[in-house]
């Protein structure tokens, strides 16, 4: 029963290292090439201290609302029926399909200062929130999607009939099997909000200091010529979205030890 | 029972993409073959030169590779291994990154041209009829006047503007002290600081802003794509001088040296000029005065110290002046 | 009920606001002057060249990937092992990356004077600035999808079925062939479908690798760019519908198996 586990593992881990770990190897390795002192100046400065400081709060702003709306839609897609609701269901996806660029610049069109709707909010720490917001809209939806559509509405049905409210069916029986695949969607919108580079630069202002995120920062460390600070930057990146990532999974396996 | 199984799914959808894979690539000629890596303004120039050269008696049966992109990544790739026989950026750092790795030559730029084959100056890009009538580089430090220029740190544009007011200034009378004053009042009216030149004309036509400061080429490659634009050249500013070159391992120095040749013929000069581009032969240049009017004060990076010194004293990312300004002008993270 | 209508105005109402509106814009911009110019925007060579090399390494990246993320989601779910929060952690890591870093990763991979590129550029292969690296770029942005399909599903339908197989005498292979895989093909639709998505919109990371060699390594995507870049607004937003309509017509075309399998 052994051999296929580890050659399962073992394609895996190949797979992983070839396509990931070894990339992430290589920046390692270039952010350390001006010794550990460097590598503290560079991430230490005031700017890349703001702007790291900035993209964690848009990223976090970013992984809550999508928390919720992205479940909602979900729910909506699955559990509700109208008129157009596979139309619906099929624009999902399209923010992936579209060159980010093309993200940036239609809201730029929509929310800026030829907005047809009177929304001008350009060039704001609003508009870097509404940017990933787009970028990030199909993840929640995809992961909480499937695990709904498993769902055995005859757990629900059953708490109905043993006097639960809806709402305490919903937090006791539902949410609680949902809440791995929400997990899931809020930490790839999470890494994803914290990298993203192409929708952002174009709506914000990138003003240091103000407006720039930290995928612009090392973008201009790396202009300057200055590659183990950009690599170093991205490693703090890395780090903490690393750590982020670790924890959800921590805090998913700790909910899904509570199943049956 | 039929299930549509995900395999068979997975290998129709695979099937279906793989039918328009012909790509076939361009097998011209029997000549040689030259890759030319530039930066992303002189596109619609080389689309024509190229072919002009192709027709010459030392262009007959050569292909090329083009490939266009911000100047800075430019030089990266090429550093990292893209294939260039002839290389041409916006600015001499990047081209100097080439020389440091020694792909280029040190004598790159020893002929009469110092390396240079095109010109252009920084200008003032405002909305049409200059509303807020802007004309000089002081304009720009009034109080309520929203400017457009890139990042100092990931444009090689923006650098030419920076060095463009800073210079002028000195022109002016100011004295370094007061020109860097002068700066960080200017980038306190920064609104936008885009990654690039091009995208900072896109924000500005797509109307934030009061004034941008750009190339005059990239001005008027606008103007001629009928963007809501017009554009004032100040009456003292920089000239930018674009390097090309050809690079030390080419597979086909020849050929390479015979298309550079051709770039300062008139009738190349006379392609760049028709682009926005000002022409460095001065014959063609005559040809082109109404087009470029030459009653502005041009000053070159030389006079200013020259760009290895500017570098490092306007743009280390730690202890330069423009990194002390965007420091001061943002201030606290509020 | 009408906690079910306010529901419905919640989701309707945010996507209206972040997506639908962004995408009329995009219809709107690619057709405002005709249908006509629109198509020919999108059918000149240089345009159906970016479109095929854009399909070719969609093509490539999206069976690797999904393969990868079955095996990787049993290997999670199914076999644990130490460190499986950190597999998990890396599997999502891709996603984190700027696209400039990807890039900026690759280069010192397979760069000039990187690891491993000189031993490449030796044997005159070349993966920066071709197809190779453009591909392992796509990959690894579009890593995590199907994996993170897939394991909810798989945790949440057991191993009841499969345990069962095992009794009545099924090998290991036949159990996955016809246990495993079918209760997942949906997880593994959804996934295959953002991966594709996915592949077909990456802009960053491929134009840092891809050298821009106009008409050899421009994808869709970076085609786009160039449009917009030229002020050929048609063509950019016409190129992104094409793009747009790639995506959802594989979602359609799941739609459309599920419910003749639903009709069963």
């Amino acid at each position: 029963m052994r051999a296929p586990s580890a050659l399962i593992l073992g394609t895996v881990l190949t797979y992983l290292s070839i396509i990931v770990a070894l990339p992430l190897a290589a920046l390692v390795w270039r952010s350390g090439g001006r010794g550990a002192a460097g590598f503290w100046s560079s991430v230490s400065s005031p700017e890349a201290l703001s702007a790291l400081e900035l993209t964690l709060v848009v990223s976090l702003v970013v992984a809550l609302v999508n928390a919720v709306s992205g479940t909602i839609i979900a729910w909506v897609l699955v559990r509700d029926d109208f008129r157009g609701r596979s139309v619906v269901n099929a624009l999902i996806d399209l923010p992936f399909a579209l060159p980010t660029i093309v993200a940036g610049l239609t809201l730029l069109a929509l929310y800026g200062p030829r907005s047809p709707v009177g929304i001008n909010v350009a060039y704001t720490r609003a508009a870097i929130v509404l940017a990933i917001l787009f970028v990030t809209l199909p993840f929640v939806v995809r992961t909480v999607q499937p695990v709904l559509l498993e769902l055995d509405r005859e757990l629900e049905q059953a708490a109905a009939s043993l006097g639960a409210t809806r709402w305490q069916t919903f937090t006791r029986v539902v949410f609680p099997n949902l809440l791995p695949g929400i997990l899931s969607g809020v930490a790839l919108a999470f890494a994803r909000a914290v990298g993203e580079f192409g929708s952002v630069v174009l709506i914000t202002g990138n003003l240091p200091f103000k407006t720039e995120v930290s995928s612009v920062y090392i973008f201009g460390q790396l202009e300057s010529g200055n590659t183990s600070g950009a690599a170093a930057a991205s490693v703090v990146l890395l780090g903490i979205s690393f750590g982020v990532l670790l924890l959800i999974g921590a805090v998913r396996r700790w909910t899904t030890r509570h199943d049956a | 029972m039929r299930r549509a199984s995900p395999t068979l799914l997975l290998l129709t959808f695979a099937l279906f993409l793989l039918l328009p894979t012909a790509c076939g690539g361009s097998a011209s000629g029997s000549g040689a073959k030259l890759s030319l890596v530039a930066y992303s303004t002189p596109r619609e120039a080389y689309g024509k030169i190229v072919p002009a050269f192709e027709k010459t008696a030392d262009g007959k049966g050569i292909g090329f590779d083009e490939s266009y992109g911000a100047s800075g990544e430019q030089a990266r790739s090429v550093l990292a291994g893209l294939g260039a026989d002839i290389v041409a950026f916006s600015l001499e750092p990047d081209m100097t990154k080439l020389v440091d790795a020694k792909l280029v030559d040190k004598s790159w730029n020893q002929n009469a041209y110092h390396g240079m084959v095109t010109d252009s100056v920084v200008v003032f890009v405002v909305r049409p009829g200059n509303p807020k009538h802007i004309r000089t580089w002081d304009d720009l430090l009034k109080p309520g006047v929203d400017v457009i220029t890139p990042n100092p740190f990931t444009s090689g544009g923006a650098r030419w503007n920076v060095m463009a007011s800073y210079g002028a200034w000195l022109k002016e009378g100011s004295t370094p002290a007061q020109a860097v004053t002068k700066l960080e009042q200017l980038f306190k009216n920064v609104s936008v600081q885009n990654k690039s030149a091009r995208e900072a004309l896109q924000t500005f036509t797509s109307g934030k802003g009061d004034v941008m400061l750009a190339y005059e080429n990239e001005a008027y490659f606008a103007k001629q794509s009928k963007q809501p634009i017009d554009y004032v050249t100040p009456k003292t500013t920089i000239l930018i001088e674009n390097p090309v070159a050809a690079t030390s391992d080419s597979a086909n120095p020849k050929a390479a040296k015979a298309f550079l040749d051709f770039l300062y013929t008139p009738a190349a000069q006379r392609i760049y000029a028709e682009n926005g581009y000002r022409p460095v032969v001065k014959s063609v240049a005559a040809e082109f005065a109404k087009t470029f009017p030459n009653d502005a004060t041009t000053f070159t990076i030389d006079s200013l110290g020259g760009w290895a010194k500017v570098m490092t004293q306007f743009f280390d990312p730690e202890k330069g002046t423009m990194a002390d300004i965007e420091r001061s002008v943002g201030g606290s993270t509020g | 009920m009408t906690r079910k209508l306010a529901l419905r105005t919640f989701a309707l109402g945010y996507l209206a606001a972040i997506l639908v509106g962004p995408l009329v814009l995009v219809f709107y911009r690619a057709f405002e002057h005709g249908f006509g110019e629109a198509w020919s925007a999108v059918t000149t060579p240089p345009a159906l060249h970016a479109f095929e090399l854009t399909l070719l390494i969609t093509a490539i990246a999206v069976p690797a990937n999904t393969i990868f993320g079955v095996l990787c989601a049993l290997a999670v779910v199914r076999h644990p092992f130490r460190g499986k929060g950190l597999l998990n952690a890396v599997v999502d890591l891709p996603m984190a990356l700027s696209p400039v870093v990807v890039g900026l990763s690759l280069f010192l991979l397979y760069g000039r004077t990187g690891w491993f590129g000189s031993w490449f550029l030796a044997r005159g292969i070349q993966i920066l600035f071709a197809l190779p690296s453009m591909i392992l770029a796509t990959v690894f942005v579009s890593l995590p999808f199907v994996v993170r399909e897939v394991v909810p599903v798989l945790r949440e339908i057991g191993t009841d079925q499969e345990q069962a197989a095992a009794t009545l005498g099924a090998s290991r292979l036949q159990t996955f062939f016809r246990i495993t895989l079918p209760a997942l093909r949906w997880a593994i639709a959804y996934g295959v479908v953002l991966t594709t998505a996915r592949s077909l919109g990456e802009y960053g990371a491929v134009s840092v690798v891809s050298g821009r060699v106009a008409g050899k390594t421009a994808t869709a995507t970076l085609f786009v760019e160039d449009r917009y870049q030229s002020f050929d607004i048609v063509g950019a937003y016409a190129a992104s519908v094409v793009l747009a309509l790639m995506a959802v017509s594989v979602l359609l075309a799941m739609n459309l198996l599920r419910r003749k399998e639903d009709a069963l």
